[in-house]
């Protein structure tokens, strides 16, 4: 992991007024807020929410309709801030190429941009993926991995980007609680080894009070209150309160 | 089909641009050439073979019946070379190569695997695009050329084989050179290259504006291959018409 682990610095990321809608139907109504370098930053809130969508304004997969990004207090255009900053997005399904083994994969970064000799890639990859826990996987194809093993595999292929910028999106759904925990410990890990800015995106309330730095609740496109886990518990607002304290109430009779 | 002209017609352009890549993607072109011509290879021998024997065995019986058995060769090898073998093969390519490279892609886009090498700055026109259509660009060409090999000596087993017709194997050979120039195959392969660039260009394109599920790959698998294929007998008409001149 040494080789990929040091050479990281977060670095700030401010939204401004970020509006996006598909066929008319407003997803984000004015999305305001800043992530400081190095800090975990979790957008929480319900499914349709706009929180994916958002995600992707923050890498360049959409482009808003209004409102900007910056990155350290500069303006940059979404569609160019892969190519200005080393930003990696662990995706939902993981997203990893069903035709590339886990190594490839892993590697694809280095290897595409000719960052590194072959040599020196399988050495990074095996040591990205031994820090994951995955360091018999190299091998196998994604669709012989298990859901946790590939967030884990997503997470490793991110590693190896050393970014300064790391987002994931819903990093625990369709997991046990078990592999769950493991995802959350990694990316708390990852940054208190490389002090990466993290924005996590997450319906998972245990995830979001147990890793963030801070939490930004998320709700019909527009960011209801941004604070400390402790802060966000106590907001008083009965839409927040309702989406914290969810739970089932059926009584067995 | 025409909505999205203006969409193929700058992927094509991007991946022009994209061509003093190709040599770095070397590794890539020559998996797709190897998978295009061990998937192909077979099946345009089988088939070249038999339109070939066919054309021999339609026009053969009626020619000798008018006392033109002399000119079967040429004719079968000259209507082979500059028509038959390049579009039939174009339409099978198609089928089984074009389909593919839009479920691949396809499939990529839909399980966000293209939008995974956007986020590592990686260009998917260089990464799936480019390999693509410099592998079928090469590939499809070299493959009518079997073809219309292939299909002269089927056409020359037929005419033997038939009692009806009976031309020996020298006999149609030898009307043929007398007939088929060497710019008549290379007319053929012309046509080829520009079918397999029609091909490559309209799979790719289908596959990376693919969405939905399975369902949304069906349907972009389909569309391609009828997009390519009425594409080629446009383009097959246009070329026929500029290369008569």
């Amino acid at each position: 992991m040494n080789g990929t682990a040091n050479n990281h610095s977060g670095v700030s990321l401010q939204v401004r007024g970020l509006r996006k809608s598909f066929d008319g139907q407003e997803v984000l109504k004015g999305v305001d807020f800043d992530v400081q370098a190095g800090e975990i930053f979790v957008i929480m809130g319900p499914s349709g929410s706009g929180k994916s969508v958002l995600l992707k304004h923050l890498i360049g997969l959409e482009m808003p309709d209004a409102g900007e990004i910056r990155i350290n207090d500069k303006v940059v255009n979404p569609e160019e801030i892969s190519a200005q900053y080393r930003t990696a997005l662990v995706f939902q399904s993981g997203a990893l190429l069903n035709s590339l083994t886990v190594g490839e994969n892993v590697g694809l970064y280095l290897s595409e941009h000719r960052l590194k000799p072959p040599e020196e890639i399988e050495k990074i990859v095996s040591e990205t993926l031994q820090a994951v826990g995955l360091a018999d996987a190299a091998n196998k194809m994604p669709g012989d991995l298990s859901g946790g093993m590939k967030k884990r595999a997503a997470i490793a292929r991110a590693l190896v980007i050393e970014p300064q910028l790391i987002l994931y999106d819903e990093p625990t759904s369709e997991l046990d609680p078990l592999s769950s925990v493991m995802v959350g410990e990694e990316i708390l890990k990852l940054q208190e080894r490389t002090q990466v800015t993290s924005l996590v995106v997450s319906h998972d309330r245990d995830l979001a009070f147990g890793i963030a730095d801070r939490i930004a609740v998320i709700m019909d496109g527009k960011i209801l209150k941004i604070g400390t886990p402790e802060e966000v518990k106590n907001f008083n607002d009965p839409l927040v309160q309702k989406f914290l304290n969810a739970d089932f109430k059926h009584q067995k009779k | 089909m025409f909505e999205n002209i203006g969409e193929i017609v700058v992927l094509f352009w991007r991946t022009l641009l994209a061509l003093p890549l190709a040599w770095r993607e070397r590794q890539k072109i020559f998996d797709q050439f190897y998978e295009i011509g061990n998937a192909s290879l077979l099946m345009v021998c089988i088939l070249s073979f038999f339109i070939g024997g066919v054309l021999s065995l339609q026009i053969g019986p009626f020619m000798t019946d008018k006392g033109l058995t002399g000119y079967l060769g040429g004719i079968v090898g000259y209507a082979h070379a500059r028509e038959l073998a390049p579009i039939m093969m174009a339409i099978l390519i198609a089928g089984r190569i074009g389909s593919a490279m839009t479920a691949e892609i396809g499939s990529m886009s839909v399980y966000q695997e293209i939008d995974a090498l956007r986020t590592m700055n990686i260009n998917p026109i260089h990464y799936l695009v480019l390999p693509r259509m410099v592998a079928i660009a090469i590939a499809l060409p070299m493959l009518v050329v079997v073809s219309i090999l292939v299909g002269w000596f089927g056409g020359a087993v037929v005419a033997a084989v038939n009692t009806h017709i009976g031309i020996s194997y020298q006999g149609f050979f030898s009307d043929l050179r007398n007939v088929v120039q060497i710019k008549d195959v290379m007319n053929g392969v012309f046509k080829s290259f520009c079918f397999a660039l029609i091909i490559g260009i309209v799979s790719c394109h289908q596959g990376l504006v693919t969405l939905g599920g399975p369902r949304g790959i069906g349907r972009s698998v389909t569309k391609a291959v009828v997009n390519s294929i009425v594409l080629i007998v446009l383009f097959d008409y246009i070329l026929t018409r500029i290369l008569l001149k």
